[in-house]
């Protein structure tokens, strides 16, 4: 099932043009991959996505339907949900405060109705030992969990509160290795959820372990589009890497060396 | 999914208590109470307890915006002027056109209303420090003071509205205090509670509170979730503003006259007491009942002082050495809450790292 489709989107600010050319589409139950050097557009990509710009070309279709999101409040109602590698939760709050941000239980719909606090506690609680995830105290600020388990938390948020596409920008970037081993985990428990999984990564390696279907950006366009099985990892890791550049970097490198 | 994730420590209460906002202010309240009990004899009694909870209110109400809007990322330091601009909007307003200063109260609420819409909304579409953003209120307001009461009424003093139509009724609200068991009460003592209450419940317990917290721990992450950061940190601009207006027509309504060039200085007392009770300057953590700590702890000293019979000149260095202790407080308190802790009991987990 497609859930997001999008149709040579593009991006320009006034003469300069950020993305141009953008197609794809994300499924229930599948790991888009978009990969891309520093520059390349995919955090313009996943901005559009999420609500925080606006796309000025192309279509972009949620179920089938075209729409322009202009906060991310609006990308949320419609289940996609992203997950931010630097700014994915507030670090002096506590943990189920985070979990609930934005979507706080409120006992009555009144400016001052009070929060119940105790139920979201006990929710957060559960749902996050359902991923797996322990916290040994859900009242303790979120700022004293590793990256790896704040991420963990923002994915498990994401899950629980209907999100049916996850974006997720560069979540391995910052960890170290079996951190991100954890994370990748994660995003494939949520790829089974049935959730339609949007990896944003630099990293080949990472993505070629969940992905479905790989983008490759660069400067904007499109540079590769391929399926799993129309790929191997050296391909995708040549492609990331520079592909042709990069033999020719070789090649000169070689040279001056000997 | 075997594998799981073992975080932090479960915390002792001492631990817990530590690092909670109020805990630095209330112990150096405790210091301070007792010390000026045993030094100044004059303040050891009811009577003067009541004159220093009045001192305290009349900086505490505004200091509780104050401090809820540094709790949500901003300052405001137009925020000791405006109350002088509320009470001279009031005044000379109803004075020129000679209508009942009901009337007058509102139309000077609906304008420091505005001035804090505009503070915020400028803050929040231009991207400019608010401290910039409202240190330029804050001179605009300052001079618009003088010179608008030197137009009206010639001089830097606003007309006595003692005797004009409504004057009674707003007195009782604003200005009035009671007698119990021989101390004066200050019907703004009462205020500062409710009003302290009130924040405190807000901030703690309602989903708005929630939002503070979030947009000044980090607007951005706040924003990405849903959260209105716009309009919560204009509606924050904006309690400021009420509150200033609050003092304003309290000040007015107790002197019936105001001098226009009053209330500067004001704004910075404000910030020590919502810094002095544990609020963050850099936003994202504090609570009501801390500032409200703090501005007690401004009532003490700049009374106790007095009755000890010292120059009150030595108030601001103490306020300075207050400030400075309390933000190294906070700086500790702060490094506590976001460092990552060590796993002790459950050492074959490694992702912790």
């Amino acid at each position: 099932m497609t859930l997001i489709e999008m149709r040579e989107v593009g991006k320009t600010y006034g003469p300069i043009r950020a993305l141009g050319g953008i197609s794809l589409s994300v499924r229930a139950g599948e790991v888009t991959c978009v990969l891309g050097d520093n520059g390349a557009g995919k955090s313009t990509l996943i901005k559009i996505m999420s609500g925080l710009l606006e796309h000025t070309e192309g279509q972009l279709m949620v179920d089938g339907e075209e729409l322009v999101f202009s906060s991310p409040r609006q990308a949320l109602s419609r289940g996609i949900a992203t997950v931010y590698q630097d700014l994915a939760v507030v670090p002096l709050m506590e943990v189920w405060r985070n979990f609930f941000l934005g979507a706080e239980l409120r006992s009555g719909r009144f400016p001052l109705a009070g929060l119940r606090i105790r139920e979201m506690r006990r929710i957060a609680d559960e749902e996050l030992r359902k991923m797996g995830i322990t916290v040994k105290d859900i009242n303790q600020p979120i700022g004293t969990l590793s990256g790896g388990q704040r991420q963990c938390v923002a994915i498990a948020r994401a899950v629980y509160f209907g999100a049916r596409v996850l974006i997720l920008d560069e979540p391995t970037a910052a960890l170290g290795v079996k951190q991100s081993g954890v994370v990748l985990k994660y995003t494939a428990a949520a790829r089974d959820a049935g959730l339609g999984v949007v990896f944003i990564t630099h990293n080949p390696h990472h993505a070629y372990l969940v992905g479905d279907r790989f983008l490759v950006l660069k400067r904007g366009r499109v540079e590769l589009d391929s399926r799993r099985d129309e790929i191997s990892l050296n391909d995708l890791t040549q492609e990331m890497a520079g592909g042709d550049e990069l033999d020719a970097l070789a090649h000169e490198l070689r040279r001056t060396t000997k | 999914m075997t594998e799981s994730l073992v975080a932090g420590s479960p915390n002792p209460l001492s631990h817990r208590l530590f690092a909670r906002p109020e805990i630095g202010a209330t112990a150096a309240a405790g210091v301070i109470l007792v010390f000026f009990l045993a030094a100044a004899p004059a303040f050891r009694s009811g009577g003067s307890f009541f004159t220093v909870l009045y001192q305290s209110s009349t900086i505490g109400i505004v200091a509780i915006g104050v401090g809820l809007l540094m709790i949500g990322g901003e300052f405001d330091l137009s925020a000791g002027v405006i109350v002088t601009t509320a009470g001279l909007a009031n005044s000379m307003f109803c004075w020129w056109f000679g209508i009942d200063l009901w009337v007058g109260a509102l139309l000077s609420l609906a304008f420091c209303l505005f001035i804090g819409f505009v503070n915020g909304y400028l803050v929040m579409r231009t991207g400019i420090p608010s401290f910039l953003i409202t240190l330029g209120t804050f001179f605009v307001l300052q001079g618009a003071n003088l010179g608008l009461t030197k137009v009206v009424t010639g001089s830097v003093t606003s007309p006595d509205i003692s005797r004009m139509d409504g004057y009674p009724l707003l007195e009782g609200v604003f200005a009035s205090n009671f007698d119990a068991g021989g101390v004066t009460v200050w019907g703004t003592v009462l205020w500062w509670l409710g009003f302290t209450a009130l924040a405190a419940w807000v901030l703690q317990r309602t989903r708005t509170g929630n939002w503070v917290f979030a947009i000044g721990g980090s607007a951005d992450s706040a924003r990405a979730v849903g959260v209105p950061v716009v309009r919560t940190k204009i509606g924050l601009f904006m309690t400021v503003s009420f509150l200033g207006w609050f003092v304003g027509m309290h000040t007015l309504y107790r002197f019936n006259t105001l001098q226009a060039g009053n209330g500067v200085g004001n704004e910075f007392l404000y910030i020590i007491a919502a810094v002095v009770g544990g609020t963050l300057l850099t936003g994202g953590y504090g609570n009501a009942i801390g500032v409200g700590i703090g501005a007690f702890i401004f009532g003490t000293t700049s009374l106790g002082i007095v009755y000890a019979g010292w120059d009150p000149n030595w108030f601001k260095a103490f306020l300075g050495v207050m400030l400075l202790l309390a933000v190294l407080v906070n700086l500790y308190v702060k490094s506590l809450a976001t460092s990552t802790r060590l796993l002790r009991d459950s050492p074959g987990k490694a992702d912790d790292a």
